[in-house]
Parts: structure tokens; sequence; C-alpha cells
């Protein structure tokens, strides 16, 4: 049914997709994207256009809570949930399984489901689906709709079914039970690779943006295939795999030199994985800060020559930073644009927090 | 109109006869069921079936459905403050949830007729809106929809520059002029010569003097005292098209509309909640419901860390007022009891506790409510706390439990609807025809980069530059936008 509200609904949405009016765009608040993670708990992104008003620095204001706790325990943090008893605005907060997020993700960036490469699917361990009824089983899968049905059957047939007394008892030949097929269930596994640039021009804030970008692409990819693995490589004049852990919260520094990386990154998946098995994905985050223009020619011609031919997509994202140059986005658009043959390397520019949902659909919008 | 089923016409008509029992007093109140969509229409739109459009209620449809599509929320009660109330139910809802919604919107009814702070809004604010949409609809068929979305914008974006109290207030009309000004001389008492610097001091008759200069030049500014309902002055004031001073006095007529339901956001609720728990546990609920129902009422009473729930304290309070009323807690030997035990033992059967909330609820709004009824034991029974940032750990912290503290911070949230208090002093600062805001500072500085995308609002509307004098960090600041660009000035200007 069409609705009155239609119309301005579909305004919001353009607004919102940066369509018209360009000058709201700054009063968009998308709330944290990681709000509470661990045991499952995530705030959910919704977009809010909030025009301005003579209000007061919330964030200085404070407020009055409810429950238990002593002096000094934390009670959230700005931005999530609007802490306080002012206004009734409401970010909202609820248990959300990983699956059902990515899926909520998918609908809100509009990203095609992925089609797995090439044959690269192996049929895994099968999968039991209760969809058949037979006439022995054990009692705990009775069908009692199935058997009162046909004890119906049988005493209607027989004659002693009377419509006034409706009383029907079936005996042991009525009895149908729920009985289950095999399916084999086609799989098909995934790495990914994340790289990160942790030369000294990366901060804090950058990183924090690496780390929100690739919490949303690891939730995504992991809601498309069923087996994942994730690795994480990171480099400054050097590169060195790592864990989770690390990969978050070192600081290193000194010199970038990205040919490390990508070499280490192409041993890594030739060693360790079949690529006639596996989908590869390999996603980059540096603020484009090469050590020399030599190092960037190298950069392509490992691309071009090694690791584009392996992978299914190739994302560059290239986070603002004051101290870097951001040469590197340039230089790779430049080398394989208007290529159709490598239009999986995709590359994204992110200049603030605000640009982490455009940039992973840019990534993922083409579900390769 | 109504298209209840026969089973929710019964139910209705049961409960309302219930409500009448127990002396609730409302308008006729119309129920309607609607479909999920239909309802989180009318629920972005505030209530009302028609507003005239505007993306931002696009945007709250938005999260209403989100949120309803994804199970994270579902809106339990709609009613609107008109003659006769509209109520909306879910079609979806369970039968013993409609009842519990319809209990709890006698409440509301009850409230919105009773309370004397919605004494002044417009009971057909239903015809009112639809009358404002067709409006605003006209305009844009004349001048296009980005043009009248933009000013929207605008006129939105200072919406909040009213003053609800105003409404209340009888000022004599702009001819009675003080006539010491115009003369200005001091009125003297009659007297005896001998006794004339008695009765007459001439210290008292220089200091009225000189407050009377003081007056006469402030006389020379218009608006002669500061003004608070900006939206008003501007509409005045201010020079507009036609059609935009239209546009604003719409806007300004529903914040007006609007304003009491903040005002009244605890109570309300409250109220509502109150009547609804004494209906279902009392009259209403069968034995098969009382799960569901305990379920879904704790539910809306649920209280969180991060914030106080307005069903949870205004229940809460009107309980703890029956309670004291009708054990006679109350009044000066009470006060002055300093005998903990025998305080709490008080008991005289006073049994004035009905009379009492229904006394509350027809002159207090919240900030009265909680100043006079938010009492030390109530503070600790509820755990109440209050929470400040802490930039160290970048978290909100509790920072206190002790009962002043805690209630300051309540009513701080609640005064002037939580929204900084902003007058409009000179039109004519620097006799320059520009405008001058005054924003009185209370301990929390403005949010300066809304504060200055707010003037550039203004002075779209204002034509001239506008000027808000301000505090930030203790200094005073004067924030000014001249249409191009943003300024600080030192506070010592406005000293003109």
């Amino acid at each position: 049914m069409a609705l009155k509200i239609d119309q301005n609904y579909r305004r919001f949405k353009e607004i919102i997709r940066g369509k018209i009016k360009q000058d709201l765009k700054k009063y968009m608040s998308s709330g944290e994207m990681i709000g509470k993670q661990g045991k499952d708990y995530v705030s959910i992104p919704l977009p809010r256009i909030n025009l301005p008003h003579f209000e007061y620095d919330h964030e200085k204001k404070g407020g009055v809570g409810q429950g238990e706790g002593q002096e000094g325990d934390a009670v959230g943090k700005p931005g999530e949930g609007e802490a306080g008893s002012g206004a009734g605005r409401h970010v909202l907060e609820v248990d959300v399984s990983m699956d059902e997020l990515a899926q909520i993700m998918g609908e809100e960036l509009e990203l095609p489901r992925i089609e797995p490469k090439g044959n690269k699917q192996k049929l895994d361990s099968p999968k039991y689906r209760y969809t058949g009824i037979r006439p022995t089983g054990p009692e705990s899968l009775k069908h009692f709709r199935r058997t009162y049905r046909q004890a119906l059957k049988r005493q209607i047939v027989s004659g002693t079914y009377n419509p006034k007394d409706p009383m029907i008892i079936p005996i042991r030949e009525d009895k149908r039970y729920r009985s289950w097929k095999e399916i084999p269930q086609p799989v098909s596994n995934a790495v990914i690779v994340y790289i990160m640039d942790v030369s000294g021009s990366m901060g804090q804030e950058q990183k924090d943006i690496v780390r929100t970008e690739s919490f949303w692409i690891d939730t995504w990819l992991r809601s498309q295939y069923k087996g994942i693995e994730s690795r994480y490589i990171i480099h400054d004049a050097a590169a060195k795999e790592v864990d989770q852990e690390t990969f978050y919260h070192t600081k290193e520094s000194g010199g970038t030199i990205i040919s490390s990386a990508y070499k280490l990154c192409h041993h890594m998946l030739t060693q360790h994985f079949d690529p006639g098995e596996w989908n590869m994905y390999v996603f980059h985050f540096s603020d484009g800060d090469n050590w020399s223009a030599e190092d960037t020619n190298m950069c392509m011609s490992l691309l071009k020559s090694e690791l584009l031919p392996l992978v299914n997509l190739f994302g560059y994202g290239q986070v603002e930073s004051q101290y870097g140059s951001g040469q590197f986005i340039k230089d790779l658009e430049k080398g394989f644009e208007k290529n159709k043959e490598f239009d999986h390397l995709i590359t994204s520019k992110i200049d603030s927090k605000d640009d982490i949902l455009q940039s992973i659909k840019t990534f993922l919008g083409k579900g390769k | 109109m109504a298209n209840l089923t026969i089973e929710l016409a019964k139910a209705k008509e049961n409960i309302e006869r219930l409500a009448g029992d127990y002396g609730l007093d409302f308008f006729q109140t119309i129920f309607e069921v609607l479909e999920f969509d239909e309802l989180n229409q009318v629920a972005a739109f505030g209530g009302f079936p028609t507003r005239y459009p505007h993306w931002s209620f696009g945007m709250e449809y938005d999260q209403l459905s989100k949120g309803y599509e994804y199970g994270l929320s579902k809106i339990y009660e709609m009613v609107i403050n008109n003659d006769p109330c509209y109520a909306y139910l879910l079609k979806s809802n369970p039968m013993v949830d409609q009842k519990l919604v319809m209990a709890h919107v006698y409440g509301h009814c009850d409230f919105f007729k009773n309370n004397h702070w919605f004494s002044k809004t417009n009971r057909k604010m239903m015809d009112q809106m639809a009358n404002h949409a067709t409006r605003i609809h006209r305009y844009i068929d004349r001048h296009g929809y980005e043009e009248i979305e933009k000013f929207l914008d605008i006129c939105l974006s200072i919406e909040n520059l009213i003053d609800p109290h105003s409404v209340f207030i009888k000022r004599p009309g702009h001819s009675e002029v003080d006539a010491q000004l115009t003369t200005g001389e001091v009125k003297k008492l009659k007297s005896k010569d001998y006794m004339d610097k008695y009765i007459n001091p001439p210290e008292f008759l220089e200091d009225q003097k000189r407050k009377l200069e003081e007056k006469a030049k402030q006389k020379k500014t218009y608006p002669p005292s500061p003004v608070k309902d900006v939206l008003l002055f501007l509409i005045e004031h201010a020079p507009m098209e036609q059609w935009q001073r239209d546009i604003l006095s719409i806007v300004r007529k529903e914040a007006y509309y609007f304003a009491p339901q903040g005002q009244t956001k605890i109570m309300n609720e409250g109220w509502a909640s109150y009547w609804h728990s004494t209906m279902m546990t009392r009259n209403i609920l069968t034995a098969s419901e009382l799960i569901d129902y305990a379920d879904h009422h704790s539910g809306t009473l649920a209280m969180s860390p991060g914030q106080l729930n307005p069903y949870k304290i205004g229940i809460e309070l009107f309980r703890d007022i029956e309670d004291r009323w009708n054990k006679g807690k109350f009044g000066s030997d009470y006060n002055q009891c300093t005998d903990l035990v025998e305080k709490k033992n008080w008991n005289t059967n006073a049994g004035l506790g009905k009379q009492k909330i229904f006394e509350v609820r027809k002159v207090y709004n919240d900030v009265m409510f909680i100043d006079e009824f938010f009492t030390e034991e109530f503070c600790l029974k509820h755990k109440i706390f209050a929470f400040e940032y802490n930039p160290k750990t970048t978290q909100y912290e509790i920072y206190s439990k002790a009962f002043n503290i805690v209630k300051k911070k309540v009513l701080d949230a609640l005064t002037n609807r939580g929204q900084p208090f902003i007058f409009v002093v000179d039109s004519n600062f620097e006799n320059r025809s520009e405008l001058l805001l005054s924003h009185r500072h209370e301990g929390i500085d403005l949010k300066i980069p809304w504060a200055q995308d707010t003037l550039k609002n203004l002075f779209q509307i204002w034509k001239r530059p506008v000027n808000l004098l301000t505090k930030l960090d203790e200094k005073e600041k004067i924030l000014r936008f001249d249409g191009e660009k943003h300024q600080e000035l030192g506070g010592e200007k406005k000293a003109s």
C-alpha cells in the first residue's frame, strides 16, 4: 500500500545517499559502528540527520541513570545510545548475531551475494533435512497431524467414524513418522589477508578506521563463506605475519616499502593455500606513502603478474593521514585503469570514519 | 470511523467504564487498529495522519520501520492530545497487549484533559495539522519543493526557541508606558515637610533615580526587555516573504502544541502507567494473560544505567506520593521528625493518597513534580545516580550518588526541556540593525559548531548579521555570523 510518508522517506534516503542537499551531509550521524563488540552485542548504525540547534555540549553535560554501581563505574561511551536523561533520541542497540548483522549490513548497503569463483567448490559433510514421511520410526519423531489424518481415513473407509461423536483413535498401522534426507552441501572456502601499513605516519585514528572497516568486511565475508581463514600482515620497511591482536595494536615506525608486504602475501597464499580450492581476498590499508617510485613500480608488476591472477578481489583502502603524500592510490589507478582484466582491483579512499560505509560498499559492491 | 473488532470493542467499553469508575475524566476516545507500516507512519508524523512534507518524518519512519523489521523495537501506544482523543492499536498485538494499551491510553487522555499545562493547547489539532499541511502544499505548488524544504530546514533548526510559559502570561498592551520613564522623575510619597527626609530618604531617591536612568537607557533598545519567544519576535519583525512568515508561524504553532508533552513526560507516562497497572491487575487480567502482562509491563518499566526511564520514575513517584499521603507522611510534624525509625513507621491513617495524586496530576509539571516529590528516601530506594563524562577514559562514569547532586542533575535535565535559555536582547545591535541574542549560561557551554550553523540559519531569516552572547570556558564571547564568515569576539563589545 502506498503511504503518505513514502515521499518523505524517499527524500530522506536520497539525502543519506548524498544525491541531494549535500550541505546536510555534515549533520549525519551513523552512530559508532562497533558499539560493544564481544558477547555478540553490537549497536546497529542507522543514519540520522540532526538539524543544528542551539544545544548544550552533551559530552560535558552528563546525566542521571538508575541501577547498581559504585562511584567511578563506567556507564557507557558518548554517542552510544546518547546516554543521559536528555531528549528521547535513541540509537538502537540490541543483541544481534553476527549472521544477522551481516544480513542487515547487506541490505543497508545493497551488497550483492558473492558468486564463488570458478569451480572452487568442494562437497562438505552432508546436512540432514526432515522432509519425508514413513510408517516406522521412533516415537519422538511421530507426526501427529499425518497420523490422525491416516486414522480418520481408515475410520471413514471402514465405517466406524461417527460425525456426531467424532472420536478418532489411531492404531499402530496409522502411525506416521518424519524421515530425513541427506543433502550434500556445497561449501566454498575463502581466505582473507589483511595487510596494514604501520609506518610512522599511521596514527591511532587511522588504525581505528582500518579496524572498523576490516571488522565489517570480515563480518560480511564470513556470512558468505562457510570456511574462512583470516591472515594478517603488517609492514613498514619490512613485512611480517602477525596474529589479529598484534595487527590492531602494534605501533611500529619507520619507512614504508609496500612491495615487501605483497611479496609476503604472495608467498603465503601460494604456500599454504591451494588456489584451485580457495577463494582469496586481499585487503591492503595504507596512507599511500611509499618509499620510492621504484618500489611502487615493483608493486605494480607484483600485482599484475603474481597477486591479481590469484585472488577474487584485491582491495586497496587509503586512509587520509596528515603525513602521507597519498600518492600510491593515484599510481594504482593509473596503472590499472580501464583494464577489464584487472577489474577485481578496487581502490577506495577513506578520509574519515564517515567514509567507512561507502568504502565497504565500494569494495564489496561488485559481488566478487 | 473506529474499525475495532467485536472483541476489541467490548474490551474498550469495559475499560472505558472502569476508567470512569476510578475517577478518570477524559475526552471521548477513538481507537483505530492499524497495520505496522501505517502505525509507523502515524508515529513518524508525531501521532497525526497528515503532516506537511519534510524529510525528517521520513527519517523517523526509517528508524521505526527498521526497528520493527529487525525485531528491535515496537511501538506500544500512540495517543494524541485532541478532542476527541485518537489512539492507535497495532493489529498484530495479542489481546492482552491491546487491553494494556487501552488502559494506558485512558490514563493519558485524562492527563491531557486535566493537566494545567495542556490547558492552552489546541484541542482541534488534528484539523489544524491537516490545515498546515494543505497550506504548505500550496506554497510548494507556487514556489517549488526545494525552496520550501530549504526554508523548513531553517525553521526546524530554530523551532526550540519558544517560551512555553508565555501562553499563560497576560501582558498589558504596548500603549502603557511607565509614566516615570517619560518624565524622568522619581515619584515621591506624600509627606509633611518635616517628615519628608524620613519618608523619602535622599539616598533612596538617588538610588531610584540611577535605576530609572539605567532603565531609560535600556528602553532605547528594542525589545525593551529580553524576549524568549524568539520565533514570535522573528515573525513580527524580520523581513520575510509572506509565505515564509506563514511557514515559520506554522512551525511555531506546532512547537507550542508539542511543548507541554515535553514538559510533562515523566508525569504523563507515570500517570498512564499507574492506571494501566491498577486497572489491569485489579480488574481486567484473566489468569491466562498474567505472565504476558507481567513480561510486557516490566519491559516498559525496565531501568537502564544510561538513562532514566520516565515510565519507571513516574509510576514510582505517583505510588510514593499516594503511600505518603495515605499514611500522613507530610507536613511540618513529619518533616521535622528526626527519628528515622519513627519516620519510617509513620502512619496517621490520613487516607488522602487518591485525592493527592489527582491534585498533583492537575497542577504540576515535571520540574515541579521532581522538585517537590523526589525525596532522599526515593533516590536511595531506586538507586539513582548522576554520571559525568571522563575525558581520560572517554566514558561516562558514575560520579555521585549523593542526593542533592543527583536531584540537581535531574532538574537540570528537565529545566527548559533540557535546552539552553536563549533570548532576543537587541534588534539594533551596534546601531547596525544586527540581531543580538543572549544565552543565559548556567554552567554548561553550548556546542559551538552547531551554534554557528544555527546562527547561519538565523541570518537567512534576519538578513543582517546575527550575534550570540554566550560564555565559553568561563569567558564571555560573542559568536557572530555576518553572512560570509563566522567570528568569535570578546564579550566586552556588548557594553554599547
